[in-house]
C-alpha cells in the first residue's frame, strides 16, 4: 500500500521484497543511489536488525540517505532506534499521507556533484 | 575531464562513485554527461545482452538464473532492469531487483533499476548512456531487461549485441508472438516455464516460424526451453548466448550492428533534443498553440500545421546550431 502511495506521489520506488538481510538492503541502496530507505520490520527483531542495517549503510558511506521505519515497534524502543540514525518511526495505523508527507519534506536533494 | 580522471574515481575506494554517475547520466545532469563523453572512447568492449518479452514470461527470474550461471563462470556482470513509469504521477514501482538479490559482493554483480519516465523514442537513449558507463568501467557482460509489448520493445535491438526473446506458454498463441514483432528482433528465443502445459506446442510453433531462418540475417534462431526457478536449461541458454557472440565476430555482423546502434542512438538523441527545443522555445510555442487551435477549429489540417512548423524550424536551423 505504501509503495503504491509513494508511486502515486511521483516517487520511483524500488521494491526489494521481504526477508532481506542488512547487507542486501545496503547493497541495493548503494547500487540504486537512493535518497530514502523505508524499512518495515514485523518480526520483532528490530533491536537486533536496525544496528546491523545502519552499520552496513555506514560501511558504504551512505550517511546522507534518509532512513525511515515502520512495523510492529513498541513505543519504548523508538528513542533508541532514532539514536541509531533512523529519522522517523511510524507505528501501526499511521496514515499513508503522513508517511508520504514526511518523506517529501525530508528526503535529501540528489547532489549534483560527482 | 579526461577518461583517466573519471576511471580513477570509478575504480577508486568510493563505492558510491559508479551509482552516483549512473544517476547523473540518467538525469542528464551536465557533470554526468561530461564524464560520459570522456569515457565513451573506452566503450565497445562489453557483450550487451537484451532480455525482452511480454509481462509474465518470467524475464526477471530468467535474468536472476543467468546471473548465477555467469557468476559461477567467474565473470562480473551488470544488469539494467527497466520498468514503466506511471503516466499520471510520473512515479514508478521497480520490482525486478527483488528476484535478482542474492549475496553477491557490491562490485561482482551491479543491478540498476530504471523507470522508463515516458521518454521520447522509448528507453533507448538513457539506457544506452548507462550501458556506456558500465562498459567503460569494465563490466564484460551487461544484461538489459525490458518489457517488450510490441513496437516499444523492439528498440532494445538497437542497443544489444544479442537479443533474447522470452515467451512462456499460456501468454497467447504463437500468432500473438509473431504479431508482436518481438520475434523479429530475437537472436535467441526462450520458452520459459517449459514444465507447464502448452510449452511443447509453444516451442513447436516458434520453431516452425523460424524455419525460413532469421528474417534479417539468414541465421537459424535457436528456440530453447528453460525453467528459471529450477535452473533447467540456463547453462544451455548461456552457451547459446556465447555462441551468438562468437558468430557476431566471425560473420562480420558485430560491426554491422555497432553501426546500426550508433545510428539509432544518434537519431534518438537528436529527436529528443528537437522535442525539447520545440517545447521550450517560447516564440515557437505561441506559434504552436495558434496552429493547434486552428487544427481544433478545423481551419487547418494537421498535416499542413506540421508542414508550417517544419518550415519554421528549417529557417531557424540556418541561424544557429541544432540543440538546446
Amino acid at each position: 500500500m505504501l509503495v503504491r502511495a509513494l508511486r502515486d506521489a511521483g516517487f520511483e520506488v524500488i521494491y526489494t521484497g521481504l526477508f532481506q538481510t542488512p547487507e542486501m538492503i545496503a547493497s541495493a541502496a548503494l547500487q540504486e543511489d537512493v535518497q530514502v530507505i523505508g524499512l518495515s520490520i514485523l518480526s520483532g527483531a528490530h533491536m537486533e536488525l536496525f544496528p546491523r542495517i545502519m552499520e552496513a549503510l555506514r560501511e558504504r558511506r551512505l550517511d546522507d540517505v534518509l532512513v525511515v521505519a515502520g512495523g510492529t515497534i513498541p513505543k519504548a524502543d523508538i528513542p533508541r532506534i532514532k539514536a541509531l540514525g533512523v529519522a522517523e518511526v511510524f507505528g501501526p495505523g499511521t496514515r499513508l499521507a503522513t508517511i508520504v508527507d514526511f518523506i517529501q519534506a525530508n528526503a535529501p536533494r540528489p547532489s549534483p556533484l560527482w | 575531464m579526461s577518461a583517466d580522471d573519471v576511471l580513477l574515481r570509478l575504480q577508486g575506494p568510493d563505492r558510491r562513485a559508479l551509482p552516483r554517475l549512473a544517476s547523473l547520466v540518467e538525469n542528464e545532469d551536465p557533470s554526468g554527461l561530461e564524464a560520459l563523453d570522456a569515457l565513451f572512447p573506452l566503450t565497445g568492449r562489453a557483450h550487451v545482452i537484451g532480455v525482452t518479452g511480454p509481462p509474465g514470461a518470467g524475464k526477471s527470474t530468467l535474468v536472476a538464473a543467468l546471473l548465477g550461471c555467469i557468476r559461477a563462470a567467474g565473470r562480473r556482470v551488470a544488469v539494467i532492469a527497466v520498468d514503466p513509469s506511471s503516466p499520471i504521477s510520473g512515479g514508478a514501482v521497480l520490482g525486478d531487483r527483488i528476484r535478482m538479490m542474492d549475496r553477491y559482493a557490491d562490485d561482482e554483480v551491479f543491478v540498476r533499476s530504471m523507470a522508463s519516465r515516458g521518454r521520447q523514442g522509448g528507453i533507448a537513449w538513457s539506457t544506452a548512456s548507462l550501458v556506456h558507463v558500465l562498459d567503460a568501467v569494465g563490466y564484460p557482460v551487461i544484461l538489459i531487461e525490458t518489457v517488450g509489448t510490441g513496437q516499444d520493445g523492439t528498440d532494445i535491438s538497437s542497443l544489444a549485441d544479442t537479443v533474447v526473446v522470452v515467451e512462456a506458454p499460456g501468454l497467447g498463441d504463437g500468432v500473438q508472438a509473431i504479431k508482436s514483432g518481438l520475434l523479429e528482433v530475437g537472436d535467441i528465443v526462450v520458452v520459459n516455464k517449459a514444465d507447464q502445459p502448452g510449452a511443447e506446442d509453444a516451442q513447436r510453433i516458434l520453431r516452425a516460424s523460424f524455419e525460413l531462418g532469421h528474417p534479417s540475417q539468414g541465421r537459424s534462431v535457436p528456440v530453447l526451453p528453460t525453467v528459471s526457478i529450477t535452473g533447467s536449461g540456463i547453462s544451455e541458454l548461456l552457451a547459446a548466448i556465447d555462441e551468438h557472440d562468437a558468430w557476431l565476430s566471425e560473420s562480420g555482423q558485430r560491426s554491422v550492428r555497432r553501426e546500426r546502434a550508433a545510428r539509432a542512438e544518434v537519431l534518438s538523441g537528436l529527436r529528443a533534443a528537437l522535442d525539447r527545443r520545440l517545447e521550450s522555445g517560447t516564440a515557437r510555442s505561441a506559434e504552436l498553440a495558434a496552429l493547434i487551435a486552428m487544427v481544433a477549429r478545423r481551419e487547418l489540417s494537421p498535416r499542413r500545421a506540421v508542414d508550417a512548423l517544419i518550415g519554421a524550424l528549417d529557417s531557424s536551423a540556418s541561424d544557429g546550431p541544432i540543440g538546446d
